[in-house]
């Protein structure tokens, strides 16, 4: 009975279906995820909601995307495309992370101790002018460009749902990335310092932690993930833009909210649940009104639970 | 009182103080009126405009710098403002309300939209409201782009009926036609009067308790100020003056689109506030001014400029530099260097001004007073 | 003599941490009274609680009668309750005489419409709040920094106009969180007097202080506590003497 209101709403019950979405959302909330984890650390370790980082992806796949077609793309095909891939991800996250401190160096370290309202507004200019650096770089411009599509194009069928070798690729180098930031901040005397600041800032000054270089490093490491971010999403998508990432940054940071700002594990999860939010919002309802269904969620969850589903970890000091 | 003298600048100048301040808005109330007979009808008509914007700075300052919420989707209640006026003004659904209700009527819409969104978001801490209103300014073009039946989707409304000012007496009717000139002045009066309107507000009860609030909101608290209602009531009030904004803006255009009404726009208004000085009246005006002058007149005439300047010193590299190209990584550039360097604006507030009188040199050089916009952080056991 | 607050069986738990622990006294109408304690006993997390910014978990907090645990802070001070804060929290960047008007927000009646456009109503409370404001600050001794921004007031001056702004609600209780704190020797005697001045308009005035001289010399009652349970009340001799509070502050042993 309940089947047949759904399919006069238009609404399509076919299973295989949602399977086709779900595994579409896992994909895609790989990269959210990623992206995610550079918001809810920074959050974490200085309380600032950094405007820019998702403008730091869409560097990352611009960066990649140049290194792609210097090293000759069309060149490598089949097991060369594995050294390939790793000079790219190696140079665009060292690049990357390296903008990121550049960038808390010069435009946020100075403001740490203001008002909420100057370092974030500064970040909004820090995104504008990410953006705009980008439109005037001889070859970006406004057009959407065609990321080169290396990876191969299977797909299987598992119990009855599509799944293509792509998506999983993305999601395979997304939980490798993440499981070596989890081995670095829980096993590293860094990665404590890293936890004991966003903790404690003075506790962690006077255990003799040098605040400026470990917040600088989670900045680096933050960066370093959202540009892999980018380059899994040139590969999947096979196309970027210079405002990529005002949206696709949004909905990540909605995804850290999602999780609990600050909790990394959180950011991990909330990226998920957010890919596969979007991509059952754009499979039921319409492209058109995906966004408005996650701006929204944004929103509800930022109103009714902002700590989040696994709850945030921010300082409690000021 | 007596004692003072009018200075400008730090000089003084040997009039009183009082006589010098009316002095000088006399001459430039006389200057606006007169500006129509000055200058071309293609400017009177980006002035009108610009006079929009001045306003919607004027509104986003009752906001973010009177009681120090940072609002990114300012130009959420301009559509609405907007919108309004397209569906009650024009021959898409037959009605035809007169333009001068409708202002109010766009005003008080948005204002209720603000009340909407305001009412369970202003608890938030203040990077968190910001974001919530950034999602805000992205949900209304969006839904005002996907519901094509009522607001005509991507390409929005196009013919919206003109002003009229109804016959009275030995006057008959003007209709404002393609003119610019009636809006000019309709918006100067409109600026006037708002400038009075907000300056009352600044010395006021609720003005301080705006003020109060920025500061210290705890304290503001225990001072028997009701929190919520009064940011809310800057925010309302911030939306009722870009919905009216709006609307003025719709039947000057005669068309409104959702490309409009973007992110950008929040944030070039945005910077208008911070450029001018955030809390400052007259600030705020200027920086309207200024950048409106950058985007329509520098920016556009820059190529030119700059044939003429690589003709005259052989520095060919200058006329390949597509300057309208560079709005981006000029606004981005203009918010970090004046949060670093000078985040009080060009003009500084009152409250500066008396401080470089001090000689308070660690204030004037940028240190904010200690906001605690949203934390409630408590004192120590 | 009847009783202003009345807290009774207060407790305010945070986690794992008691910080209020079960405490009750009142306090009599028209007095001074005084609650003192080692650092991290809970004093100012009990005036937080009687000021609404936290909610007691457990027990009544009744003032002149009415129940008031949980009421938000701008209704209790509405009620009748104003107070100071430990670190001053004056609002920086306003003129001092405008921190006073501020602290009459809500004994003043402009609304939106008198705000916007001057009414005559409006500018003339404006008018009786800056003279309210000016008498208020002359009382306190800081009337010479009226029009100068609050964060430039001499650090004992600020701690002055605290107490004016707080006066300015015409509350019935006063809470003063440590006023003598970083003030000198000759500061904390004007203090003291200024507190008896308080006293003798009729206003209760409540205060979590630290240094013994000005807490005996002008406190009618006393309360003691330590790691949030009350240890002793009584007038300063009784107190003084009582071996708890000896070993509280100096130590077990001292009391011998």
């Amino acid at each position: 009975m309940h089947e047949t209101l759904l399919v006069v709403a238009g609404i399509n019950t076919d299973p295989a279906y949602f399977g086709e979405q779900l595994v579409l959302g896992i994909s895609i909330g790989a990269i959210y995820a990623l992206i995610a984890l550079g918001y809810t650390m920074v959050y974490g370790i200085v309380e600032l909601i950094n405007f820019a980082h998702g403008d730091v992806f869409t560097v990352g796949a611009f960066f990649s995307f140049f290194c792609i077609s210097l090293i000759g793309a069309g060149n490598f095909s089949g097991l060369m495309l594995i050294p390939l891939l790793l000079v790219v991800f190696l140079a665009t996250m060292l690049f990357n992370g390296l903008l990121g401190a550049t960038i808390e160096r010069v435009a946020y370290r100075r403001l740490r101790n203001s008002p909420r309202l100057t370092p974030l507004i500064t970040a909004v200019g820090m995104s504008f002018l990410l953006e705009g650096i980008l439109y005037v770089i001889p070859g970006i411009g406004p057009n959407f460009k065609h990321y080169p599509d290396l990876l191969p194009t299977n797909s299987w069928t598992i119990a009855g749902v599509n799944v293509s070798a792509k998506g999983v690729f993305v999601v395979v180098v997304a939980l490798v990335l993440m499981l070596m930031l989890q081995r670095f901040i829980q096993g590293t005397r860094l990665g404590k310092a890293m936890r004991a600041t966003a903790q404690d800032r003075d506790a962690a000054q006077l255990m003799g932690v040098d605040i400026d270089r470990t917040i600088a490093l989670t900045f680096f490491i933050g960066s370093a993930l959202a540009g892999a971010g980018g380059i899994i999403y040139g590969l999947y998508y096979n196309s970027i833009y210079f405002t990529l990432g005002f949206r696709t940054g949004i909905v990540a940071f909605t995804a850290a909210v999602l999780g609990g700002i600050g909790n990394i594990a959180g950011a991990a999860i909330g990226g998920f649940m957010i890919g596969i939010v979007f991509s059952m919002a754009s499979g039921y309802l319409s492209q058109q009104w995906s966004d408005v269904v996650i701006f929204s969620v944004l929103i509800l969850v930022l109103v009714f639970k902002p700590t989040g589903l696994l709850g945030a970890r921010v300082a409690d000091k000021a | 009182m007596s004692g003072e003298r009018y200075s400008v600048f730090g000089r003084e100048l040997p009039i009183p103080a009082k006589v010098g301040q009316l002095g000088l808005i006399a001459i430039g109330i006389a200057f606006f009126l007169s500006v129509p007979s000055i200058f071309s009808s293609v400017d009177v008509s980006r002035m009108a405009d610009g006079g929009v914007f001045i306003l919607l700075a004027l509104g986003l300052n009752i906001v973010v710098g009177y009681a120090g919420l940072l609002d990114l989707g300012y130009a959420a209640f301009f559509a609405i403002g907007a919108y309004t006026y397209a569906i009650l003004a024009s021959s898409h659904y037959n009605i035809h309300l007169a333009f001068w209700p409708l202002l109010l009527i766009a005003a008080i819409v948005a204002a209720l939209f603000g009340v909407i969104l305001g009412a369970p978001t202003l608890r938030l801490r203040g990077d968190y409201l910001a974001i919530v209103t950034l999602g805000f300014g992205e949900i209304v073009p969006r839904v005002v782009l996907n519901l094509e039946g009522v607001t005509g989707g991507v390409n929005g409304l196009s013919g919206l009926d003109q002003p009229k000012i109804p016959a009275l007496g030995p006057f008959p009717a003007l209709t404002f036609g393609y003119n610019p000139i009636p809006y000019y002045y309709t918006i100067l009066g409109v600026i006037i009067l708002s400038i009075i309107i907000i300056r009352n507000l600044q010395y006021s009860r609720l003005g301080r308790a705006w003020q109060a609030i920025r500061e210290d909101e705890l304290a503001a608290a225990s001072m028997g100020i009701n929190t919520v209602t009064t940011k809310l009531l800057a925010f309302a009030m911030g939306a009722a003056f870009s919905g009216f904004g709006g609307c003025f803006y719709a039947s000057k255009l005669a068309l409104v689109t959702p490309e409009a009404f973007t992110f950008v726009i929040s944030v070039t208004i945005l910077c208008m506030v911070v450029l001018g000085g955030m809390g400052n009246i007259a600030g705020v005006i200027v920086g309207a001014a200024a950048i409106y002058a950058l985007t329509t007149y520098v920016l556009i005439q820059l190529p030119l400029w700059m044939t003429g300047i690589s003709q005259a010193t052989g520095f060919t590299l200058l006329n390949t530099i597509d300057f309208t190209q560079y709005n981006f990584i000029i606004f981005g550039l203009l918010l970090i260097s004046f949060m670093l360097l000078r985040p009080q604006g060009l003009l500084p507030s009152r409250v500066r001004r008396a401080e470089l009188k001090h000689g308070d040199i660690a204030g004037s050089m940028g240190a904010q007073p200690e906001t605690v916009t949203g934390t409630s952080s408590s004192e120590d056991l | 003599m009847s009783s202003i607050l009345a807290v009774e069986g207060v407790s305010k738990v945070f986690g794992g941490l008691r910080a209020v622990d079960n405490v009750s006294f009142e306090v009599e109408k028209g007095q001074v009274f005084t609650m003192i304690g080692p650092n991290g006993a809970g004093k100012t997390t009990l005036f937080n609680c009687l000021t609404g910014v936290y909610k007691p978990t457990t027990g009544n907090i009744v003032f002149n009668g009415r129940p008031i645990g949980g009421t938000p802070p701008h209704k209790v001070t509405n009620l009748g309750i104003a107070r100071t804060f430990q670190n001053i929290r004056l609002f920086g960047y306003l003129p001092a005489v405008e921190n006073v008007m501020v602290g009459r927000h809500c004994r003043m009646h402009a609304k939106l419409w008198d705000a916007m456009f001057r009414t005559p109503a409006a500018r003339s409370e404006e008018r009786k709040v800056r003279a309210r404001a000016m008498e208020l600050m002359e009382f306190v001794g800081v009337a010479r920094y009226a029009e100068d921004l609050a964060r430039n007031l001499p650090y004992g001056d600020q701690r002055r106009l605290e107490i004016a702004r707080a006066l300015a609600s015409d509350p019935q209780l006063l809470l003063l969180d440590e006023p003598a704190a970083g003030l000198n020797p000759a500061e904390k005697a004007d203090l003291g007097k200024l507190i008896h001045k308080i006293r003798d308009l009729g206003v209760t005035v409540f205060l979590i202080e630290h240094d013994m001289k000005v807490v005996m010399g002008i406190s009618d009652q006393i309360v003691v506590l330590d790691h949030g349970a009350k240890i002793a009340e009584g007038v300063p001799a009784v107190v003084r003497a009582d071996k708890q509070v000896i070993e509280a502050y100096l130590g077990k042993g001292a009391a011998a």
